[in-house]
């Protein structure tokens, strides 16, 4: 069971690895558009203070919306997505390899440039650890709660904007407690609360999401 | 008596608003090949679905060793094998990576000695480490047909598997189905394309007459 589990992420990896230039847009699109704030916005301290937290969350959100399409549309294509459901293990094993494949490619980069992006904001040293810390537990969920809506659009014409309308409203928890978290810090009043909820909202979706979004696959296929 | 391996009882299948067949059913033994004969859009390639678990009948059930498939994944998934209209190949692996993957997938250990057997084999011996993508359509197709040799299932089901393969390729798959069955396995298939399977107890079933 376990090693099937490992082999959907090693084989997503793998592809990922093959064709860098895909994986690399959505990274390039976080960078992008967090970086533009501070240029339309104006060079006030405070105000970007301010607003970093909420800006690099909101534009996670939209990096990881970006990479989702390609989730399932890839191996629905070639015929391989059949394959993988035939296998003789679980179908939410599968579900739940693919959504832990979709946060190591494209989750754990957004983690280790954040930081950066968080200095154009004039964020504090200790604003900028719980900023990796609250990405750090809530890309996963991201990833987690996209391969639902990635499943359910499946094959449909369009299925790009259909994902953000689906899927946006469930991001916003853990938009909430994320960008809270770093806004506690600045403030004054403490990130623990925030980042307790977005923990107690990750295990949800590590129970809940592959169970739903594997019987999505199913309908989808079929 | 010999208890019949694969079973379909009442199946029926619809497609929108249209019933596409209904009260189909069938036995199949170990040793049997089951040709499905139909014009297009009778509705085989969702019965060949349909047996393999991957769409759910409107109405009826299939049966694997006695159990519906439903229940039965775990075991169905270990000794069916399926090739569809796609291939399942992916682009950016070679062919031994993609059947190694395949294997992996499948819960089998495949080393590259074997997955070269087999491609050696459906003539490939020449494109073993380029990447699928710039294999012609019937050297993909071929790949996926090693990948069947290398599943170790019981039953194929196979939807066209004539598709886009040379005189040679088509002598090839005559070879392998033949073996298969005669080695005490069952295949399923739909083509259009005339099969010469001599020495295999052939059947056939019509679908949406």
């Amino acid at each position: 069971m376990l090693k099937f589990l490992f082999t959907v992420i090693r084989r997503d990896v793998l592809l990922a690895a093959r064709r860098r230039g895909d994986w690399l847009t959505a990274q390039f699109f976080f960078v992008m558009v967090v970086s533009m704030f501070p240029l339309g916005v104006g060079p006030e301290p405070t105000m970007l203070r301010t607003i970093g937290p909420g800006v690099v969350w909101v534009a996670a959100l939209l990096a990881s919306l970006l990479s989702l399409g390609r989730l399932f549309a890839d191996d629905y294509r070639d015929g391989s997505l059949e394959q993988m459901l035939l296998s003789p293990y679980p179908n939410t094993l599968l579900a739940l390899g693919k959504a832990i494949a979709h946060w190591l490619i494209n989750g754990i980069p957004l983690l280790l440039i954040a930081p950066v992006l968080g200095i154009q904001f004039n964020l504090p040293p200790e604003a900028l650890w719980i900023l990796v810390l609250s990405l750090a537990i809530g890309t996963p969920i991201l990833s987690l709660l996209g391969s639902i809506g990635a499943a359910l659009t499946l094959g449909l014409r369009g299925g790009g904007v259909l994902v953000t309308l689906l899927i946006l409203p469930l991001y916003v928890p853990a938009l909430i407690f994320g960008a809270g978290a770093v806004e506690g810090v600045i403030s004054g009043t403490g990130a623990e609360a925030h980042l307790s909820l977005l923990g107690a909202f990750l295990m949800m979706s590590l129970l809940l999401a592959p169970w739903v979004s594997a019987m999505a696959l199913k309908v989808s296929v079929e | 008596m010999t208890q019949s391996m694969l079973s379909a009882h009442d199946l029926a299948c619809e497609r929108g608003d249209r019933l596409l067949f209904r009260n189909l059913g069938f036995e199949l033994q170990s040793g049997e090949a089951l040709m499905i004969r139909g014009g297009n859009g009778h509705g085989k390639t969702s019965l060949l679905r349909i047996l393999c678990g991957l769409s759910a009948p409107a109405a009826g059930e299939v049966r694997w060793r006695n159990q519906p498939i439903s229940q039965a994944h775990e075991q169905f998934g270990r000794e069916m094998a399926y090739i569809g209209h796609a291939n399942g190949i992916k682009d950016d692996l070679t062919p031994v990576e993609n059947l190694r993957l395949a294997a992996a997938l499948g819960g089998r250990e495949l080393d590259v000695s074997q997955a070269t057997r087999a491609l050696g084999q459906l003539g490939l011996s020449r494109c073993l480490d380029i990447p699928a993508r710039v294999l012609s359509f019937g050297q993909r197709r071929r790949v996926a047909l090693a990948g069947l040799m290398t599943a170790g299932a019981m039953l194929w089901i196979l939807d066209e598997p004539l598709t886009g393969l040379d005189v040679h390729g088509v002598a090839m798959v005559e070879q392998l189905i033949r073996d298969h069955v005669v080695a005490g396995g069952m295949a399923i298939m739909t083509t259009h394309q005339a099969l010469a399977l001599d020495g295999v107890t052939l059947r056939s079933l019509s679908v949406g007459e």
